[in-house]
């Protein structure tokens, strides 16, 4: 028992070391596919819970399934193949961060985040529209209403926030999917990441290593748990933790 | 809603009273497969999707048009490499001239074997767990509990890829592997429909008339796991595959040359995909059909199952 993560079996080095040298890029990546993920969902979600069974809400129903549907590995095989042929682009190697250099940050990893959000985004979708139908059949909507609230006041206003809790508790479920894509997606677009690391110690048999990395990975899937928890009670301030 | 017994030894099984299960459980399996086609047709095309699956992996030596693993020669003795789609090959050949729509094939058999026997050792380690947990909780739930929290805390495939570097590369792992994810997740939805249905009167009734703790687990609360815990496997068998094909994809899945849909989108597939697009497209296309099916018969049958998802 030493305090630290050992050394790395192969290459003799810190295996703290070696993860913090990766650490930035996949937490860019995480962060990026989650934001992405927020972007995509929330509004196609919002759009066809108020629009329910209509087209669109059809439309955004199918591709909730079809991005639940397409494994990670494939969808980003062929994108990076068809970039490369038809607009003779490859994501840029060589991680920047955001604050560094932007645009070589969100073009590197831009369209990853784009893969690795996709299941994100479908799960998240599902449930906002699920939750807001739930939320905008209560009595207080109903109220609202019949107040002569406008509706985009009554969805923004009155029912997201409440609406926003079934959801913000997918998302830390599904935050360990979202860090396991990461682990597929830097090996195929060779993004030198904490997933690729683990990739390449479990190809080794680097077993110190292999355990760091998962030991990150726990880490961070529990420090997600721990916020999504703890905004509980900011988003309904009836729950309290005592 | 749950099924309820009557009492603790007069009831032969489980009474249906509009549970869960009781849309599935009042009418048998031609009634169940009827409402499936009046309430979720897109959930019974699903069903047609997957019953094709077994039967094309049950069938391969039949419906394959070639060997998987034989390299298909032309006329001067040499591999027709990487043939594009025509009619003595619908599916194009592989770098080995190997024909890919008898890999495909024979592919759905690794497919739907994983796929199973991950789901169904993962779920019944998963239920005794949950059952354990739920019905005599104490220190043992606690124990429990906090060992499905420490795996659950491990991103699936991240797991699989550890444990798979201790126990090396072979289907039988690969099942096991897959099995150990998916057993937490079961264990908890298990966990908390027995605590709901131990708080049943019935359940009460059976202790009462002297009902020993396992004839009430067996007799009376397991009835009542059984509709979650049928949605649950039906989702994750499509997890299964793609975990499966995840690990081939990743070059730690089942060893070649055993056909699998992962290993041909990540071998041959992945390094040929600018001049033979068709060696990654139809492998990946068949994943995407049967996870769709799974993820769309999950959903139908939750919907079924629970009256209050109905709706929406």
């Amino acid at each position: 028992m030493q305090g630290d993560l050992g050394r790395s079996l192969i290459t003799r080095r810190p295996v703290t070391q070696e993860l913090l040298k990766r650490i930035n890029l996949t937490s860019h990546l995480a962060v990026m596919s989650l934001i992405v993920a927020m972007l995509i969902a929330l509004p196609i979600g919002i759009l066809s819970a108020v629009k329910q069974d209509t087209t669109s809400d059809y439309v955004g129903r199918f591709f909730a399934i079809l991005g639940l549907s397409l494994p990670d590995f494939w969808l980003a095989t062929v994108v990076i193949t068809f970039l490369a042929i038809w607009v003779q682009w490859i994501p840029p190697i060589g991680f920047a961060p955001l604050w560094e250099d932007p645009a070589r940050c969100l073009s590197q990893l831009l369209i990853p985040a784009l893969i690795i959000g996709a299941r994100l985004a479908a799960v998240s979708m599902r449930m906002t529209r699920s939750s807001l139908l739930e939320v905008l059949r209560q009595d207080y909507i109903r109220t609202a209403r019949a107040k002569g609230t406008r509706e985009r006041a009554v969805i923004v206003r009155h029912a997201l926030k409440n609406a926003f809790i079934p959801v913000v508790t997918v998302i830390g479920q599904q935050f360990s999917v979202l860090l396991g894509g990461t682990v597929i997606v830097e090996f195929i677009f060779l993004q030198p990441g904490v997933g690729s690391l683990m990739l390449d110690a479990v190809l080794l048999r680097d077993y110190t290593l292999i355990q760091g990395a998962v030991l990150f990975f726990a880490a961070v899937i529990v420090v997600t748990n721990l916020l999504v928890d703890l905004s509980y009670a900011w988003l309904d301030p009836r729950i309290r933790y005592r | 809603m749950i099924r309820e017994s009557v009492t603790a030894d007069a009831a032969p099984a489980a009474v249906s009273h509009g549970g869960p299960g009781a849309p599935f459980a009042l009418r048998g399996l031609w009634g169940a497969v009827w409402l499936l086609v009046r309430r979720k047709p897109l959930g019974a095309v699903s069903a047609v999707i997957i019953l094709g699956l077994v039967v094309v992996a049950i069938l391969a030596p039949v419906l394959a048009p070639r060997d998987p693993y034989e390299f298909n020669l032309n006329e001067r003795g040499l591999p027709i490499r990487m043939q594009a789609p025509t009619v003595a090959f619908p599916l194009g050949t592989d770098p080995l001239g190997r024909d890919v729509l008898s890999r495909i094939v024979y592919g759905a058999r690794v497919s739907l074997i994983v796929g199973l026997a991950s789901v169904i050792i993962g779920t019944l380690l998963g239920t005794v767990l949950g059952l354990v947990s739920g019905y005599w909780e104490g220190t043992l739930d606690q124990v429990i509990q906090r060992g499905v929290d420490t795996t659950m805390a491990i991103p699936g495939i991240v797991l699989a890829l550890a444990v798979m570097s201790v126990l090396g590369q072979s289907l039988t792992n690969i099942i096991l592997v897959i099995a150990l994810v998916i057993a937490p997740g079961a264990s908890r939805v298990v966990r908390g429909t027995v605590l709901a249905v131990k708080q049943q009167t019935f359940i009460d009734a059976a202790q009462a008339l002297g009902a020993s703790p396992g004839r009430i687990v067996a007799r009376h609360v397991l009835p009542n796991v059984f509709a979650p815990i049928l949605v649950i496997a039906t989702v994750w068998l499509g997890n299964a595959i793609v975990i499966e094909a995840a690990l081939s994809f990743l070059g730690l899945g089942t060893p070649p040359p055993t056909p699998t849909w992962g290993a041909m989108l990540s071998g041959e597939g992945r390094r040929n995909l600018e001049t033979a697009p068709y060696l990654a497209i139809f492998p990946g296309v068949a994943i995407s059909i049967v996870v769709l099916a799974f993820n769309m018969l999950g959903d139908a049958l939750r919907d079924l199952l629970d009256p209050r998802l109905r709706s929406r």
